[in-house]
């Protein structure tokens, strides 16, 4: 029922994108989005855009994952867009008599919600290209500095992985735990709010107590194996930087640099 | 063909009946997967069919297209005279029962009773009536009155197993479907379980559709056995028929039960003996027979 969700969002391949480092890839999108918070010509946004679209032909992923993943954020995206569109002051260009459309209305819409699109897309190239424990070695690693003040870095990244590796599991758990109840007639998600609360009681419940024996058994079964948390660990993937990272790097700037230039200088 | 065995009942009444199903999981993603592929199927009323086949051959996949819980991409379903889909879901889903693997980690509810009770009342039953199938369904499970006041998470695995069958077995329903039901349980237990089974199947004259890798079971308790690899349904027939195909059985990761393995040994040294013997008990008879022959 609810098993064809993507979570975790990984697609496996074998693009120049796939192989990266994650470090490289969490880098590289946070400089991407102050990138795109810096520059506010179409022009160079425009720019920017061609450079995701080309992100994602690099990394073989059909563009329409793109758009999946803005479709949450849709609402909130054209919301702006009206409001920026009705609201701005400037040369009016349609006028129906309660509100008038502006040039600059026009504008400023394409920019907000190319930016908005933009965010989101870059983020999941990310998450498309890298597993999320990839993508939690990375953190930890770029955070490592910090553990020298005493933030228990490997702590909190080894919550987050456990916390990613089992979505799928609870996904599938759920699905399994609706498909029961719903085999013994149980009426999932209709009816008046209180019903439909109270409809979820026979999903939930099993589904907190099945968490709680999972997290039990895999406490003991770290304990078991002489986990005792960060001190002298060594990780089973090390992560290397290599030329193909050393590559995306410096392709990205030029490509920054370029799309700064055209901010700048149009 | 479907021969029936000695002693149990088949009327030949079409209660299932599959035409060309096709089912993908994830359809249109990179991570799609189709699960089964052009299965047409029919079951008679009153059978008692096994389906095997190893881990992800498809079977559960199968068996939850028969309430309506999964519908296929293509191809036509009528299970008791109804199409799986549109608004008589609830309907079929009160005559199709299903009993998922590991049935225990549904119970929800404070008390073992009101959670067997659970299906009955969102069927709108009243009251008295309630209380007597739950009474009667606990009574052929063998769930006192003692462990019926218990919450679910004080009970042993097996009473807990058995416990979760009676909230589906409440339902009465026409069909039940077993999923891998003695995954878990100890010798006792999956003797016990398969017990009450064969006697409901015997005496409420229901439809049972057992799915398993177990050849021991499979082989002692059902009239036809299905074997399903890769998503296609591969060999049909009755046990005898299926397991004399034991080099393919084992090609595609199943076999056959030990007991058949031996008397396959046996007939080497002891030319016609028979080898179409699936249960222990089969096999003591027949060599005995054969020795008594000998003499």
């Amino acid at each position: 029922m609810i098993r064809n969700i993507t979570l975790g969002q990984y697609l496996p391949g074998s693009s120049p994108l796939h192989r990266a480092d994650p470090r490289t890839k969490i880098i590289i999108t946070m400089m991407f989005m102050v990138l795109l918070f810096i520059i506010n010509s179409i022009w160079a946004l425009l720019a920017a855009f061609v450079f995701v679209t080309a992100a994602f032909k690099i990394a073989h992923i059909p563009f329409k994952f793109a758009i999946k993943g803005v479709r949450p954020v849709l609402y909130i995206i054209l919301f702006t867009v009206v409001l920026n569109m009705f609201l701005t002051e400037g040369k009016v260009l349609v006028n129906l008599g309660f509100a008038k459309i502006t040039e600059e209305g026009l504008l400023l819409a394409a920019i907000v919600s190319l930016r908005v699109f933009m965010l989101i897309a870059s983020a999941s190239i990310m998450t498309y290209t890298s597993t999320p424990i990839m993508l939690t070695d990375g953190i930890e690693k770029l955070l490592a500095l910090l553990k020298k003040i005493k933030v228990p870095v490997h702590e909190m990244a080894m919550m987050m992985t456990i916390a990613l590796r089992f979505i799928p599991t609870l996904i599938d758990e759920t699905d399994k735990i609706m498909k029961a109840q719903a085999a013994r007639g149980a009426d999932i998600g209709t009816g008046n709010v209180f019903e439909r609360a109270k409809s979820f009681i026979p999903i939930l419940i099993p589904l907190f107590v099945s968490s709680f024996r999972r997290a039990d058994d895999l406490a003991i079964a770290m304990e078991a194996r002489c986990y005792r948390g960060s001190e002298g660990r060594t990780s089973m993937r090390v992560l290397k930087y290599g030329r193909i990272d050393v590559a995306i790097f410096l392709s990205f700037c030029i490509i920054c640099a370029g799309i700064l230039m055209i901010h700048y200088l149009i | 063909m479907i021969k029936p065995r000695k002693g149990w009942a088949v009327s030949l009444d079409k209660i299932i009946s599959m035409r060309n199903v096709n089912y993908t999981y994830m359809k249109n993603s990179p991570l799609e997967k189709q699960a089964v592929f052009d299965i047409s199927l029919d079951v008679e009323k009153g059978e008692f069919l096994a389906i095997i086949g190893h881990t992800g051959s498809g079977k559960s996949t199968l068996v939850q297209h028969l309430n309506g819980l999964i519908k296929p991409d293509s191809g036509t379903i009528t299970v008791a005279g109804m199409p799986t889909k549109g608004k008589g879901l609830k309907e079929l889903r009160r005559k199709v029962g299903i009993v998922f693997q590991y049935p225990e980690h549904q119970l929800f509810e404070e008390t073992i009773y009101k959670d067997i009770e659970f299906g009955l009342l969102k069927q709108g039953i009243e009251a008295k009536e309630r209380e007597r199938r739950v009474r009667e369904t606990a009574a052929v499970l063998e769930l006192s009155d003692e462990i019926l006041a218990k919450s679910p998470y004080e009970l042993s695995g097996g009473q807990k197993r058995r416990a979760a069958i009676a909230g589906i077995l409440v339902l009465e329903p026409e069909i039940l479907i077993l999923d891998e039901p003695a995954a878990g349980l100890d010798p006792a237990g999956t003797r016990e379980l398969f017990d009450i089974v064969t006697s409901l199947y015997k005496e409420k004259h229901i439809t049972v559709i057992l799915v398993s890798h177990s050849m021991e079971l499979v082989a002692e308790y059902a009239s036809r056995i299905i074997v399903m690899n890769e998503g296609r349904i591969v060999i049909d027939g009755s046990p005898g028929e299926i397991f004399m195909q034991a080099e393919y059985l084992e090609k595609i990761g199943l076999g056959v039960p030990q007991i058949t393995k031996l008397m396959a040994r046996l007939s080497e040294f002891c030319p016609g003996i028979r080898r179409d013997i699936f249960s222990v008990r089969a096999a003591e008879t027949e060599i005995m027979r054969c020795l008594g022959g000998g003499k």
